[in-house]
């Protein structure tokens, strides 16, 4: 297998783009990617997107996208892993070019919320679950993390505040980030008095809806200045029905993808400098801390309070301000979680730099955790 | 949703049949196909328990299509006396009621309707035992 590099990134703010379209987001990054890399060429197209059959009842986005960047004749399709759709895409990229089968694959993260009513969206979130016995129940996205969060809370004795950090850290390393949605301080109290969403989960610990797009190009290593080395990237899924799995306050896809990722990757835990994690609420972001390997079963949101994933702890984490500041355009959320990776590890993250980035780890979940992708980026 | 889709579930939506697999004893709901314990094809219908208790529980404030007029609903993770676990609205309860180990029971509800000339939607939902 051959050694793979990031060659170049290329994001969109997350906003609400009332002026551009699904393809201009998409070409937009695109354009910043290939700019970024300085190659023009592909053999492969990946675009990762959740929504769009619903929302803009557009599919063929492969052959739509490629044309719209100008270019013809490759291999160019969508990859769909409900909210994990980036992470699964950036590994069928990276399969491609290690097995040596590609030579340079352009994968884009896109998604187009607003182009939806909110009920629209609740609807666009709840078809990664089942459909005729989950989703059928009237519950949403939020709603089964909120089964979780209660009984969690319940079974390890943690607090509505302690879980509720994991949004306010979000928020303070979103400050001076250009691409985030909501880059700016808030307040712990202000979390836990902010209206319901899902009981017990708070409005302000919720991702909210944006659109985005994030683009990367992946090439054979070359030791060049700016690459950034794919140390390791794997998948993994768990039982579908939350209502099948013994023990709901654990992500077994989650604990699975990581033991894949690190024995490739050949590195302990201790050596990852870095984390972005997929917190589409509080609650996912303090269980993938704990089945990443990072903390003890109910111990997540000790790191969290005390500091250990902050900016200047021990182990950043989420460092543009992750699901719940930088923002959650499905689809694209895990092409974002890589380009984030690497501006850290290039030393290019600006305001939000972390000290001694050499190696960081992304984690994006689908569904209620039944699909998982883990990445392990390091730079020379 | 078309008539066929709707009428496949009825039995199991209207009667809670589940699938217990003959080979190892594990029971599941929904219905499966294949034994996701020990991949055996041997799979039978089974009634579950249509008493449990609560397990955990949240109000849905922002909803899907469909689900408008109803909100704020509950929906809660109920533990059936069988061991299996299932997903439903709480009714006939008001949210400060609920509480984690509460009775409960299914009971035979309106789940949705597909604007005014759609199928209208009918099946399960839980609410509190009276002993």
């Amino acid at each position: 297998m051959r050694r793979v590099a990031v060659a170049g990134i290329g994001l969109t703010p997350i906003s609400e783009h009332w002026d551009k379209s699904l393809v201009d987001l998409a070409v937009e990054s695109s354009c910043r990617a290939i700019d970024d890399s300085g190659s023009l060429n592909f053999d492969t197209l990946y675009v990762a997107n959740v929504g769009s059959a619903f929302i803009q009842r557009q599919q063929n986005l492969g052959s739509m996208i490629s044309d719209a960047l100008g270019i013809k004749g490759i291999n160019s399709l969508s990859i769909e892993a409900s909210s994990a759709s980036g992470g699964f895409a950036f590994n069928e990229a990276v399969r491609a070019v290690a097995s040596g089968v590609s030579d340079s694959v352009l994968v884009i993260g896109v998604e187009k919320m607003s182009d939806a009513l909110p009920e629209e969206v609740a609807s666009t979130l709840a078809m990664s679950e089942d459909q005729e016995y989950i989703a059928y129940t009237g519950i949403t996205n939020f709603g089964l993390n909120a089964l979780i969060h209660r009984f969690y809370m319940e079974c390890y004795g943690v607090t509505a505040s302690d879980i509720a950090m994991f949004a306010v850290r979000c928020h303070e390393h979103a400050e001076g980030c250009n691409h985030a949605q909501y880059p700016f301080k808030i307040s712990v109290d202000r979390v836990l008095t902010s209206p319901m969403e899902s009981d017990p989960i708070h409005a302000l610990e919720c991702s909210g809806i944006g659109d985005g797009a994030a683009a990367v190009i992946l090439k054979p290593f070359e030791g060049k200045d700016r690459e950034v080395e794919v140390l390791a990237t794997a998948t993994s899924t768990d039982i579908f029905h939350l209502t099948q799995r013994r023990d709901i306050t654990t992500l077994n896809a989650v604990c699975s993808a990581a033991e894949k990722a690190f024995r490739t990757a050949g590195i302990s835990r201790k050596e990852v400098d870095l984390l972005e994690l997929h917190d589409d609420s509080t609650i996912m972001g303090v269980l993938s801390l704990e089945d990443l390997g990072f903390a003890e079963k109910g111990k997540g949101s000790t790191l969290v309070v005390s500091g250990v994933t902050s900016r200047t702890g021990e182990l950043p984490t989420n460092t543009f301000g992750g699901l719940k500041a930088r923002g959650n355009p499905i689809g694209a959320t895990g092409i974002y979680q890589i380009s984030e990776l690497v501006m850290q590890l290039r030393g290019e993250a600006g305001k939000c730099q972390i000290e001694n980035a050499r190696v960081g780890l992304a984690e994006n979940l689908g569904g209620v955790g039944s699909s998982c992708s883990v990445a392990i980026l390091r730079r020379l | 949703m078309s008539v066929p889709r709707y009428w496949r579930e009825e039995k199991y939506r209207y009667r809670l049949i589940g699938s217990r697999c003959s080979k190892c004893g594990e029971i599941f709901f929904p219905r499966r196909l294949v034994c996701s314990k020990c991949r055996s094809r041997q799979l039978r219908d089974y009634k579950l328990s249509e008493k449990g208790r609560i397990v955990s529980w949240t109000i849905i404030r922002n909803p899907p299509k469909e689900y408008e007029k109803y909100a704020p609903y509950a929906v809660g993770l109920i533990e059936l006396d069988d061991g299996l676990k299932i997903i439903s609205q709480l009714v006939d309860l008001e949210p400060e009621e609920i509480k984690t180990g509460m009775r409960v029971e299914a009971t035979f509800r309106k789940i949705r309707e597909e604007g005014s000339s759609g199928i209208i939607e009918y099946g399960y939902k839980f609410r509190p035992v009276i002993e």
